[in-house]
């Protein structure tokens, strides 16, 4: 079956807009994706080394900021909505497949490369910005939050500010 | 008054909200196409402008909406997560997820969509994104002080610009529109054809004519604290309700007798409230009534809720407002808290000739104000350990 075309994308954001007042409405917070990330990673290490969550400052302080484990978050919860949500979404619309989806002058194996690289510095990076695209951005553009408009404005004058440099990765010509 | 969590919504049933409201974000995302690094990454090449219309979309109807709602006093304001300024790792860290971006394709959010239908790529990509926190989480001694550089509370936008809220509201919506107009024309030169999805022109002139209208409209509607706190300062508007006035004897009465069917908001100063105050008392300033903590004490049945403050005046001030919220059982305290302290706390017993009709408040003022002062004591006493104040809720990544 053929791929759904995608919705309008002003209608997207208006019902991404009105997600984001009714979760701010209700919560008294906003969205978010990479707080769950955070989560995940100390979940796993609390898995893996109990001792050394114990002894590093990071972990100590986050796992006593959540003292019913770190998956009893928010984010958490959210984020396992999302998963469950783009699946259902990608299901009605044909969208379900594995795919291994390469662009511009990129190999797989590069490909790889920078998706984990550019995964971990995003990762990195949200962490200092105290949040993501969603959570400091957009969030913080819904309740005009100084830190997060200086976030979102680094994050895409950033992206323009490289994007000449990788060119390659994305685009076939040039 | 939003928000509606803990009040309303448990802390439990909140998990399942956002579990609702994650399939919520994750379809919507999906749908609009961004579970494919094609459409997310067009933006910084120019070939698809995608992720800036929904997202500048996104946040301006969700900034309007919070804008309205706070407007019109159904949104608590000072009760929301306002992301932090913390200027050097806001930029730095914006500045490394940028570089992120245009390197995996993907954000955090967009990647965990794109993995849920199956995108390989993205999947590496969520890996990554935790290897990411992984490092820092180990090296966060060394981040430790960017991290935590350059605090400067949690400002909103406007007031760091020095402007209204409604006129950084209007700018953002006329900056978002110009936007779509600009990275149409952009697009179809790069992609050296008029994007059919786009045209006609007309129909989205006529969109942006009407956000613009709707961004207008902002500066009309008149904020409803500040209009009402106006209205307040104004004697003759305050004048027109009567109110309710409690006598320095009935309130002493009833302190002593312990009433629980009695709440006190003191307007006075916090050095006046803080030397001397009646128990029961809040020291409360005018916008705090239109909070969500107020109206708790408020909105209570059968209490009475009564004003205290320097002059009568001041009393009256409050005590419209309350009424215009729509509060009942609202009084003020005869002559204010001066006369109070004068006629009951420090009460001396007139020498000379005495009414027996007189003879019988005396007696009472008299023992009112041995009574009285030992239970402002215990009062201040139990303060200490008791804040019932709402926190702000706590949110972010």
């Amino acid at each position: 079956m053929e791929e759904k075309k995608y919705m309008n994308p002003y209608l997207a954001g208006f019902l991404l807009g009105l997600l984001l007042l009714v979760t701010i409405f209700i919560t008294g917070r906003g969205l978010g994706a990479s707080g769950a990330v955070k989560s995940a990673v100390v979940e796993i290490a609390n898995i893996i080394s109990p001792s050394h969550v114990g002894s590093s400052k990071f972990y100590s302080e986050y796992m006593q900021e959540h003292q019913d484990g770190p998956l009893k978050n928010w984010l958490v919860f959210e984020v396992v909505g999302v998963i469950i949500g783009a699946f259902v979404s990608g299901l009605i619309s044909n969208r379900l497949k594995l795919k291994f989806e390469l662009r511009g002058q990129s190999t797989r194996g590069i490909r790889i490369f920078t998706a984990l690289l550019g995964g971990a510095l995003f990762g990195l990076g949200s962490q200092l910005g105290r949040g993501c695209t969603s959570g400091a951005a957009l969030s913080g553009m819904a309740v005009l939050s100084t830190g997060g408009l200086i976030t979102m404005a680094a994050i895409f004058g950033g992206a323009y500010a490289f994007a000449f440099f990788f060119r390659k990765l994305w685009i076939t010509k040039g | 008054m939003a928000p509606l969590v803990p009040d309303l919504i448990g802390n439990e049933l909140n998990f399942i909200v956002a579990l609702l409201i994650g399939i919520g974000f994750g379809f919507i995302l999906e749908q609009a196409g961004f579970s494919t690094s094609r459409k997310l990454v067009g933006l910084f090449y120019g070939y698809d402008f995608t992720v800036l219309r929904v997202f500048f979309t996104a946040g301006i109807t969700a900034m309007f909406g919070v804008v309205l709602l706070g407007h019109f006093g159904l949104l608590d304001l000072n009760i929301i997560y306002i992301n932090p300024t913390y200027l050097q790792s806001a930029i730095v860290g914006g500045l490394i997820m940028g570089l992120g971006f245009v390197i995996g394709g993907f954000c955090p959010g967009t990647g965990v969509c794109a993995a849920a239908i199956g995108k390989v790529d993205a999947m590496f990509f969520v890996l990554g994104s935790l290897l990411g926190v992984f490092a820092f989480a180990e090296f966060y001694p060394s981040f430790e002080g960017l991290y935590k550089a350059g605090f400067l509370g949690s400002p909103r936008i406007f007031e760091s610009l020095n402007m209204s809220q409604s006129l950084f509201a209007f700018l953002l919506i006329l900056i978002a529109v110009t936007a779509f107009i600009v990275v149409t024309k952009i697009e179809s030169k790069v992609n050296g054809k008029p994007d059919p999805e786009l045209q006609p022109e007309k129909k989205y002139l006529l969109i942006a004519g009407i956000v613009i209208l709707i961004g207008l409209s902002a500066f009309l509607l008149p904020e409803k604290q500040s209009s009402v706190l106006n209205n307040a300062k104004d004697p003759a508007v305050v004048s027109k309700i009567d109110y309710k006035k409690m006598s320095p004897d009935e309130l002493a009465y009833r302190l002593i007798d312990q009433n629980d069917n009695i709440v006190l908001f003191d307007l006075r100063s916090k050095e006046n409230f803080k030397e001397l105050a009646l128990p029961q008392s809040d020291n409360v300033t005018y916008e705090f009534l239109f909070g969500k903590d107020a109206k708790k004490k408020l909105s209570l049945k059968s209490t009475q809720k009564i004003f205290i403050g320097d002059t009568e005046a001041d009393e009256m001030k409050a005590a419209y407002i309350a009424r215009v919220l729509g509060y009942q059982d609202i009084s003020i305290l005869k002559g204010g808290f001066g006369e109070f302290k004068s006629t009951i706390l420090d009460f001396k017993m007139p020498s000379g000739e005495i009414s027996r009709n007189d003879a019988d408040t005396y007696k009472f003022r008299e023992k009112a104000s041995t009574v009285l002062p030992a239970l402002i004591q215990s009062a201040k006493k139990q303060q200490g350990s008791e804040t019932t104040k709402t926190k702000r809720v706590v949110g972010g990544c």
